[in-house]
């Protein structure tokens, strides 16, 4: 619908009875869209891509230093996650992990970083309802459903490769 | 009945004070608050008992500023955006004064202005207080303070602070002359993160039905201010009025836009929070109505009445305005 067409609209409207009782919602849901200011996809995307990336070098490095000490993949591996979920705990702890994803989006987001922040988060603000009921309680608000339906999945892609496996003579 | 407007004889607003959080000190009105605090913490352990201490500052900020003892209040009436506003009640734990919780989310401080001005007109003399945290807010209805999440240009931020204010039916410089109650009204939008659109409506809704009953225009006023729609709100409201055949004006300003400066302090669309209008009104606009630049000023708070729940549910926001409108005597 053009906008003149929807200002007469309104005006039939506010002249025929009260307006907001006669107020088509969908139409205003979709001028207010319209008109809505947006991110810009493209900053966004440049952020995401350079913080992503550089987090995962990080990942890399570790990964080759590990090795050196380790000599063993599967353990340096390891290792690295665990270095990065702590550096992402401890800039959360010291309250700049948030500064950064808030220009760099799914670039802090989506590596294990992301998780680890969801989880230190909550539990660093429930301190003030305490140990139990608070830090305990709501550490995984927000990163349950990820672990919840995680684990679900992982559960049922297990089930299916056993299947196949069987049916292919594997096992 | 439908729309009654409240008229006020001896109402009289007789002293503001405000209190307010280091980024609203930081903002253009930085000077103008009563007071304000570098620690958002307020010196206190968690964000709720931080509001508590801010609301206790005003309130005394108030009563030293009025010159008058706690003895003098007949009773007090506020709320904040907390769950059953416990900041508020919580401050005003064992003062020994009569008290009314509100709850009207953002536009809280017009609704206590409107109640305080109904039992001033009753020869109270009335309180009114009406704050919010960005801190505790931000717990309550969004992601905890130190999630790393990206905002939308179109949300608001949070303001920590407070505004409080005494009514009494002695007489003094600023009258109140006249109110209309909001009505709650939805229009369809249900994202949290676009209030000002959400409230937008209910604003206009408000300022024609007062203008409708009273037969005055945008041009007999000094000042009309909403009181959190922020640049979408606002922009939106204005196009949206301009289509109802009413065009407002430079003396229409908004407080969440008034609050901080919008290009240099990352609060996307401005500010929101009942303490938004409430530290705007007590600390900008009230002494400018004293003073005598303002002869005749609408305040109308908006207030966006979502929950948590509301929120996660994807329910429409049911939005309120109301109106009240000020004289200098």
């Amino acid at each position: 619908m053009s906008r003149e067409l929807y200002k007469f609209c309104l005006f039939v409207q506010i002249i025929s009875a009260e307006w907001g009782d006669f107020l088509n919602r969908q139409e205003y849901i979709e001028f207010a869209e319209s008109r809505a200011k947006r991110t810009t996809s493209l900053k966004n995307c440049i952020w995401a891509f350079v913080v992503g990336g550089f987090i995962c070098v990080i990942g890399q490095l570790l990964v080759y230093a590990y090795m050196n000490v380790v000599k063993e993949e599967k353990t340096a591996y390891s290792l690295t996650s665990v270095t990065l979920v702590f550096l992402s705990g401890l800039l959360t702890g010291i309250g700049r992990f948030d500064k950064l994803a808030s220009r760099a989006g799914a670039g802090t987001l989506v590596p294990i970083t992301g998780f680890a922040n969801a989880v230190a988060s909550p539990a660093i603000e429930a301190k003030s309802e305490g140990y139990i009921k608070g830090v305990a309680a709501q550490m995984f608000v927000i990163a349950g459903p990820v672990i919840v339906y995680g684990s679900a999945s992982s559960v049922i892609y297990g089930i299916i490769y056993y299947i196949s496996m069987k049916i292919a003579g594997q096992i | 009945m439908k729309n009654q407007l409240l008229k006020f004889n001896s109402s009289y607003l007789h002293q503001a004070a405000s209190v307010v959080g280091s980024k609203e000190r930081q903002g253009p009105l930085g000077e103008k608050f009563d007071s304000f605090s570098e620690d958002d913490r307020f010196g206190q352990d968690t964000w709720e008992k931080a509001e508590t201490e801010m609301v206790k500052r005003t309130v005394e900020a108030l009563i030293q500023k009025s010159e008058i003892e706690w003895d003098d209040i007949d009773a007090f009436a506020g709320g904040d955006l907390l769950d059953q506003c416990i900041a508020t009640s919580h401050a005003m734990n064992n003062n020994g004064v009569p008290y009314l919780g509100l709850y009207g989310a953002c536009s809280t401080a017009a609704e206590g202005l409107i109640i305080g001005s109904l039992l001033a007109e009753k020869g109270f003399t009335v309180g009114t207080v009406a704050s919010s945290h960005f801190c505790s807010a931000e717990r309550q209805y969004r992601f905890p303070l130190e999630y790393g999440s990206q905002r939308t240009p179109t949300a608001q931020n949070t303001v920590t602070g407070c505004g409080s204010f005494l009514l009494n039916s002695k007489k003094s410089d600023v009258r109140v002359k006249e109110a209309i109650i909001g009505r709650i009204q939805d229009n369809g939008i249900s994202d949290a993160n676009n209030m000002g659109a959400a409230m937008a409506t209910a604003a206009i809704d408000t300022i024609l039905r007062y203008f409708k009953k009273t037969g005055r225009t945008e041009k007999d006023f000094d000042i009309i201010a909403t009181g959190d729609l922020g640049q979408e709100g606002l922009e939106l409201g204005k196009e949206y009025a301009k289509s109802l055949g009413l065009i407002l004006g430079s003396n229409y300003v908004d407080c969440g836009m008034l609050i901080y400066d919008l290009k240099t302090q990352e609060v996307g669309a401005g500010g929101s929070g009942c303490g938004c209008s409430a530290s705007v009104f007590a600390a900008e606009i009230y002494p400018k109505i004293k003073n005598g630049e303002y002869k005749n000023a609408l305040l109308i708070g908006t207030g966006a009445l979502l929950s948590p729940k509301s929120i996660i549910q994807n329910k429409i926001i049911p939005s309120v305005a109301h109106l009240v409108c000020f004289e200098r005597v």
